[in-house]
C-alpha cells in the first residue's frame, strides 16, 4: 500500500510507535500499566512518564512553531535557566510574592524569545547562529543573576506547581495540557497555523499571498521563548531551586528530536503540536523501556541516535523509493 | 598608495582587529601577559577547539553543519586511551581513533547525500551514536601514561606541539581550500548546489568528502584532547561543536555557505581563547563572563556580516 504513507498523517506513526513501546513495557515489566490512587494523586509508571516529560513537552510545543517557520531555536535550554534564575532571585532577594516571581520569569522568557525573533527577522541572521548567541550567553546571564550559586527558595505556590496535584494529576501535566489546548486552538481555529505553515513552506509565495512572514517568524520565536520560560518555572519548582548551570542543559536537542519524531519536518511547513507532545512521550517511554530492560543508561544515546536516524530515513523520499522500489511513491 | 578593502574581506579583518586590540589591551594592563609562555599556552589550550573548527569551516563553507564533532572528539579520545591501556603504542592507537572518527564523518556525509536529509538532523543522530559508542567503550576517564604523551605536554618545549598541529592544520586547510580543485568545489557547493551540479561538478562526492574531513579534524582534535589531558574521557567536549560554529562565524565564514576562510577561523578561535585568558588574568571576573563575552562577540560579528552583505548588495 504505497499510497498509505501519503494519506496517513505522521502523527499516527508516532502514536503507533509509542503504543508499541508501552505494550512492550507492559509485558516486560509487570504492573507497568498499574495506576493507583494514592493520597488523591494517581501514581504509577505511566504518570511518571508524563510528569517527567512535562518541561520538554513545553519546549517541544514552542519549538514546533519555530521549526514550522523553517527555523530552529538552540537557546531554549538557556532560556529555561534564565527564567528559573529570575524566579528564584525575585522570590529570595526581592521577597516578591509568587505571582510576581512567575510573571517575572515568564516575562524573561518572552523577552528572550523576542530577542531571538528580532535577530532572525530584523537582522536577517540564520536561525542557528542567531539563537546560538543566546545559547552561549544565556546561561552566563543566568549565572550572573544568581551569582553563580544554586538559589533555593521556599514558596507554597511553587511547591504546588512542582509537586502539587490537581484532579489526581500532577500540576505540571495540566500546564502542558493547557498549553497544548490553547496553542492548538489558536493554530487551527484562526489563520495563525496556516500562516506559520505558509511561512515555512515557501516564504516568497506566502509574502506575495499577503502573509506577514516576518511577523509570523517573530511570533513563533517569542512564543517559543514563553514556552521555555514556563518550562523553566516548572523545572525550578520541581527542585525548589534555580540551578543556572544545569537547568535545561541540552534539552533543546531533546525538544528538536521530539518535534521531528512527531512528524514536523525540519525544513518547515506542516506541523503537528500533538505530534510533538507524542514525540516527547516517545523519547521518555524509550528511556523508561531501556531502564526496565536493564540496559545500561549510558547506552541511551545510541538508541536515541538510532531512533532519529530511522525517523529521518522514514521521511526521506529517496529511502522510501529504495525500500518500496522505483516509482512506488508518487 | 591607496589600499582598497574588498567588503567581503571585512569580517576576517575585523576579527583580526578585535584580536589585536584585546591582545594589546592585555599586554598593557597585565604584567607578564606579553610573554612567550602565554602565547604558547593560548595556542596549546585552544588546539582542540581549533582543530575541530578547521573541519567545521569546510562543512559550513559547503553550506552544511556538523553537530557531531564534540562527540567524535570524546569517542576518539576514549578509543585511543582504551587501546593504549591494552598495551598498544599510542601512535597506532590514535590512528585507529582518527580512522573511526573519519569513517563516522564520511558515513554522515553519505547518508546526507544519498537520502537528501538535512545535515542538522543526520549529524545530530551521529552525535548521539558517537557519544553512545564512547560510553560503551568506557564510562570512566582512562589515563594514558606513556612518555610520549608526557613529553608532548612539556612547557619547556620551544614550540607548543598541539598549537603547532593546529596551525599546521589551518595552513594545510587554507591551501586545500584556495588552491585545489576540491577546495573550489567546496565553495561552489556552498554558493549554489544546483549551479554546481549543472556545471558538472561532482556534488555528491564533495559533500561526503567535506563531512569526512570534519570527522578527520574531530579525530585529530580528539588526539590533541587525549594528549592535553593525558587521558581519554567519553563525557567531555559536550557542546564543543557549538563553540566551533561560533568560532567559524566570528572568523567571517557565512553560515549560508559559499564564503569564508580557515585563516578567519584561526583568528576566531584565538579571539575566543584570548577572552578566556583575559578574564583569567583579571581574576575578579567570574567564569560566566566568558560565556557572555563569547555571545556578545558572536552577536557583534553577525551584525558586521549583515552590514557587509547589505553594503555589497548580496541579498536576494
Amino acid at each position: 500500500m504505497p499510497r498509505a504513507g501519503r494519506t496517513v498523517p505522521p502523527l499516527v506513526w508516532t502514536a503507533l510507535a509509542l503504543a508499541a513501546l508501552l505494550i512492550f513495557n507492559a509485558f516486560a515489566a509487570p504492573g507497568f500499566f498499574d495506576v493507583a490512587l494514592r493520597d488523591g494523586r494517581l501514581a504509577g509508571s505511566l504518570i511518571d512518564v508524563l510528569d517527567r516529560a512535562a518541561p520538554v513537552m513545553l519546549l517541544a510545543l514552542g519549538m514546533t512553531l519555530v521549526i514550522a517557520t523553517g527555523g530552529v531555536d538552540l537557546s531554549v535550554g538557556a532560556i529555561m535557566a534564565i527564567s528559573g534564575a529570575v524566579a528564584a532571585v525575585l522570590l529570595t532577594e526581592a521577597q516578591a510574592p509568587a505571582a510576581v516571581a512567575i510573571a517575572g520569569a515568564l516575562g524573561a522568557g518572552l523577552a528572550a524569545g523576542a530577542w531571538n525573533g528580532a535577530l532572525v527577522t530584523l537582522l536577517g541572521v540564520q536561525p542557528i547562529v542567531a539563537t546560538l548567541v543566546l545559547m552561549l550567553a544565556g546561561r552566563g546571564v543566568a549565572q550572573l543573576l544568581t551569582g553563580g550559586q544554586i538559589v533555593t527558595f521556599r514558596s507554597p505556590v511553587f511547591e504546588s506547581i512542582g509537586n502539587g496535584t490537581l484532579l489526581t494529576l500532577p500540576v505540571g501535566v495540566w500546564i502542558v495540557a493547557m498549553a497544548l489546548a490553547v496553542m492548538s486552538l489558536a493554530a487551527r481555529l484562526t489563520c495563525l497555523g496556516l500562516s506559520v505553515e505558509a511561512t515555512g513552506d515557501s516564504p516568497g509565495a506566502a509574502r506575495r499571498a499577503g502573509v506577514r512572514t516576518g511577523t509570523m517568524r517573530f511570533t513563533a520565536y517569542t512564543l517559543c521563548g514563553l514556552c521555555a520560560g514556563i518550562a523553566g518555572v516548572l523545572a525550578a519548582a520541581d527542585i525548589r531551586a534555580a540551578a543556572p548551570s544545569s537547568a535545561g542543559l541540552y534539552l533543546e536537542l531533546d525538544a528538536i528530536i521530539a518535534v521531528v519524531l512527531g512528524g514536523t519536518a525540519l525544513s518547515g511547513g506542516r506541523f503537528s503540536l500533538a505530534g510533538s507532545v507524542l514525540g516527547v512521550l516517545l523519547l521518555q517511554a524509550l528511556h523508561t523501556t531501556l531502564l526496565t530492560l536493564g540496559v545500561d543508561p549510558v547506552r541511551t544515546p545510541l538508541v536515541k541516535g538510532a531512533a532519529v536516524l530511522v525517523v529521518c530515513l522514514f521521511h526521506s523520499a529517496e529511502a522510501r523509493r529504495l525500500v518500496l522500489g522505483r516509482g512506488g511513491v508518487r | 598608495m591607496k589600499v582598497r578593502l574588498n567588503p567581503r574581506h571585512l569580517p576576517p579583518v575585523a576579527t583580526f582587529a578585535v584580536f589585536a586590540t584585546l591582545y594589546i589591551f592585555g599586554a598593557v594592563r597585565y604584567p607578564g601577559f606579553f610573554s612567550v609562555r602565554i602565547a604558547w599556552k593560548l595556542l596549546n589550550d585552544n588546539a582542540v577547539l581549533g582543530l575541530a573548527a578547521v573541519g567545521m569551516t569546510f562543512v559550513i563553507i559547503s553550506g552544511g553543519i556538523d553537530l557531531s564533532v564534540g562527540a567524535l572528539i570524546a569517542l576518539t579520545s576514549i578509543v585511543t586511551a582504551a587501546l593504549a591501556a591494552e598495551g598498544v603504542h599510542p601512535v597506532p592507537a590514535a590512528a585507529v581513533g582518527v580512522a573511526l572518527s573519519t569513517c563516522i564523518g564520511a558515513g554522515s556525509g553519505a547518508v546526507i547525500r544519498t537520502f537528501r536529509l538535512p545535515p542538522f538532523l543526520v549529524t545530530l543522530a551521529a552525535m548521539f551514536l558517537a557519544r553512545g559508542l564512547a560510553f560503551t567503550v568506557s564510562v570512566k576517564s582512562m589515563p594514558v601514561a606513556h612518555p610520549l604523551v608526557a613529553g608532548l605536554n612539556d612547557f619547556r618545549l620551544l614550540v607548543p606541539p598541539l598549537g603547532a598541529a593546529f596551525v599546521a592544520a589551518v595552513v594545510a586547510a587554507a591551501v586545500v581550500l584556495r588552491s585545489t580543485p576540491f577546495g573550489r568545489r567546496v565553495y561552489a557547493l556552498g554558493g549554489n548546489e544546483e549551479s554546481a551540479r549543472l556545471m558538472g561538478l561532482p556534488v555528491g562526492r564533495t559533500k561526503v568528502a567535506v563531512y569526512a574531513i570534519s570527522g578527520l579534524c574531530a579525530g585529530m582534535a580528539g588526539v590533541a584532547f587525549t594528549i592535553y589531558n593525558s587521558s581519554g574521557n567519553a563525557a567531555e567536549c559536550v557542546g564543543l561543536e557549538l563553540d566551533a560554529i561560533a568560532a567559524v562565524v566570528i572568523g567571517g565564514t557565512l553560515l549560508c555557505g559559499g564564503h569564508g576562510s580557515v585563516i578567519g577561523t584561526l583568528l576566531g578561535v584565538l579571539t575566543l581563547g584570548l577572552i578566556q585568558t583575559l578574564i583569567m588574568f583579571e581574576g575578579s571576573l567570574s567564569s560566566w563572563w566568558t560565556r557572555i563575552a563569547a555571545g556578545a562577540l558572536l552577536l557583534a560579528f553577525l551584525a558586521v556580516q549583515r552590514g557587509v552583505e547589505r553594503a555589497g548588495g548580496a541579498r536576494r
